[in-house]
């Protein structure tokens, strides 16, 4: 558990984070989001004291952060810079083994978790690890810069736009990789970004900034339904509020009784995939099935219920 | 006469076509081969019946062809960019053609190997003196410099306090740097007992080895500062994000970085040195300056040549060695794709 306490940093005088609290729960992700220069790195930075906060104090599990040595303090936590941050002189596979050559890993463990980590980021080890990031495309960089972070299995991780420079396809394999990677280790990550909709897809909790303050956190939800201010309901996006709540809701929740004619859908996907299917097909039903066995249905009108948010 | 005009001109056919490199570079060899054969056969001829003091020195068309030729190999060389090891390759080859020819006697007859006969102890003591003053002013500064980058690196304030400095001590005129060297150890050598036991008065080695040190301070030092600035800063940033301390960061990132540059700091003190070392003669600091200052008080040109030949030669070479090192520590290899 990380509690963050009336933090605050002060640059000649001017709060670029201004006494933010908030507490994150551990195996869970945290997204931060603001726009440019509200303060989201420099937050992230005070968590391993890569900035010093000018007053206000960090806890992880209990233990305040100003207590341990600082390098002692970041080889626990993973960090991925904004923009990779790479060792142009090593090579992919020295960049991704630094922390664990830090912690005194043997060889064999390094070596091996270095292909493992370049398997999961769908990078072919053969192909990459003797490569200078030089070498590679900037999405590749990117993801060497992920691995990086994860390479020592560090409980918190803290990642700075990760995925930023990924094209829609790659980054959207990616979230799902950070999911998985996530829950299968229960890593506790908090994530800044830009994008609401990256937000929504992947925090267990989402933080909203504005101008060096926590102006909202909590669940995609509540931050669709209820936004704290006009700010969190501008970067919700206006007119897309119905279809962001859509896209948090799998059609399992509203699944019902009955059969309908076409193609079925899986009972993960979301209430706004299943409203695409039906306007597309012109269908006002449609098959759900859970591992291949039919759960029932889902129809327009349940869904336009559920988008409905506010009464 | 006539084959070593022969190879001269055709030397100069080949090196000036602009297609073949490799071409240019067999005509600007051949070349040199023919002159260096007809100074050999001129210089004896030359001297039958011309009696016991007679001298033979090449004249400035000797020189200018050698120009020429020396510049049609450097742009050959520059064309065809061998890779470091083709050009130590290619160093050690001319050295040793070069070493030969000035064992086997062929250019005895010229005035300056004369000159080099007659002085041969005092030219060997000459080489060492210079190349002590050289290598060993560099090694100094370079003890003193690289930590001092090292340190200014991480203190921004000592770095504006400290460069001016350094860069006020490089503009000194040489001659004026090694006046002032006079007065002030010679005053250490009689103010401070022992001193002059190991050798520190006005005139000498030791001011003369004092003054190379404190012209190579700005360049060691700004190139070491230059050199571990030219890390990313993202890199830096993810380097104490990940938890490397200090030390861990110089060593593992910001020193590998920055290696060519700070060779290259190594190398411009090294050819500046190796230079500036002949003026040491001037008060006595030995080295070949000595020979260039006898020249010049007698009008012997062939003896400022015995100093400056090999000077030019020395420094040639360290550039050459230095540039393959500088390239040797690249951190990044060339070819990305
Ligand atoms: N070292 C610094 N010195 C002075 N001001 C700073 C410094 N670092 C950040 N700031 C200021 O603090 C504010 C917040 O910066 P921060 O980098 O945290 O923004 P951000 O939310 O991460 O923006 P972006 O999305 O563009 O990365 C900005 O106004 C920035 O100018
Ligand atoms: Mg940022």
């Amino acid at each position: 558990m990380i509690e963050i306490e009336q933090i605050t940093k002060l640059y000649d005088g001017l709060p670029a984070v201004d006494s933010v609290s908030m507490t994150v729960d551990t195996a869970t992700i945290t997204v931060i989001v603001g726009t440019s220069g509200s303060g989201k790195t420099t937050l992230l930075r005070m968590i391993n004291r890569l900035v010093e906060p000018s007053s206000g104090e960090v806890r992880i599990n209990g233990t305040p952060t100003g207590t341990l040595a600082k390098h002692v303090l970041r080889r626990r936590i993973g960090y991925a810079i904004q923009g990779h941050g790479l060792f142009p002189h090593y090579t992919v596979a020295r960049n991704i083994a630094a922390v664990p050559e830090l912690l005194g890993w043997p060889k064999e463990k390094i070596n091996a978790r270095v292909d493992e980590l370049l398997d999961l980021f769908s990078m072919e080890p053969e192909q990459f690890r003797d490569r200078y990031p030089a070498e590679l495309s900037g999405g590749q960089q990117q993801r060497v810069g992920v691995a990086r972070a994860l390479a020592s299995r560090p409980d918190l991780l803290l990642m700075d736009e990760p995925f930023g420079a990924l094209d829609p396809i790659i980054r959207a394999r990616a979230q799902e990789d950070l999911r998985r990677i996530q829950q299968a280790l229960g890593s506790t990550i908090m994530l800044v970004t830009h994008d609401m909709e990256e937000a929504m897809h992947l925090g267990d909790r989402v933080a909203v900034m504005d101008e060096g303050r926590l102006v909202q956190h909590g669940t995609p939800a509540e931050i669709v339904l209820r936004p704290a201010t006009d700010f969190v309901a501008e970067m919700v996006g206006g007119v897309e509020r119905p279809l962001r709540l859509l896209s948090l809701i799998p059609v399992s929740e509203i699944v019902e009784e009955g059969s309908a004619e076409g193609d079925a859908l899986a009972a993960d996907t979301s209430l706004r995939d299943a409203l695409s299917t039906c306007l597309w097909s012109g269908r006002d039903a449609v098959p759900v099935v859970q591992d291949g066995v039919p759960m029932g249905r889902v129809t327009l009108d349940a869904i336009r219920a559920q988008a409905k948010g506010q009464r | 006469m006539v084959p070593g005009m022969v190879a001269l001109a055709a030397g100069l056919v080949l090196g000036l076509q602009l297609a073949w490199p490799w071409l240019r570079l067999a005509g600007a060899a051949l070349g040199l081969a023919g002159l260096v054969w007809l100074v050999s056969q001129g210089a004896p001829a030359l001297l039958v019946g011309a009696g016991d003091y007679a001298r033979v020195s090449p004249g400035a068309g000797f020189w200018c062809l050698l120009v020429v030729l020396a510049l049609l190999m450097a742009d050959a060389l520059s064309n065809l960019s061998p890779g470091p090891f083709t050009r130590a390759g290619l160093l050690a080859v001319v050295l040793a053609l070069l070493a030969l020819l000035l064992q086997s006697g062929v250019l005895s007859d010229l005035s300056i190997m004369q000159e080099y006969a007659s002085r041969q102890d005092a030219f060997r003591d000459a080489t060492l003196r210079h190349l002590g003053l050289a290598f060993g002013s560099l090694a100094t500064a370079a003890a003193i410099g690289l930590p001092l980058g090292i340190v200014c690196h991480r203190r921004a304030g000592l770095r504006r306090a400290l460069l001016p400095i350094l860069s006020f001590m490089q503009t000194i005129p040489s001659l004026a740097m090694f006046g002032i060297m006079i007065p002030l150890l010679g005053w250490v050598g009689d103010a401070v007992p022992g001193a002059k036991a190991i050798g520190i008065a006005g005139i000498g080695f030791a001011p003369a080895f004092l003054a190379l040190v404190l012209y190579s301070l700005l360049p060691v030092v700004a190139n070491m500062i230059a050199g571990l600035q030219s890390t990313p800063p993202a890199a830096r940033e993810a380097a104490r994000g990940m938890g490397m301390t200090e030390w861990q960061r110089l060593i593992r990132v910001e020193l590998p970085l920055g290696l060519p540059v700070i060779l290259a700091g190594l190398r411009i003190v090294l050819v500046q040195n190796i230079g500036l070392a002949v003026i040491a003669g001037l008060i006595g600091g030995g080295g070949f300056g000595t020979f260039v200052f006898q020249g010049l008080n007698q009008t012997a040109t062939d003896l400022i040549l015995l100093g400056a030949l090999p000077t030019v030669a020395l420094a040639l070479v360290s550039a050459i060695v230095m540039d393959i090192l500088v390239e040797l520590t690249r951190p990044i290899p060339e070819h990305t794709p």
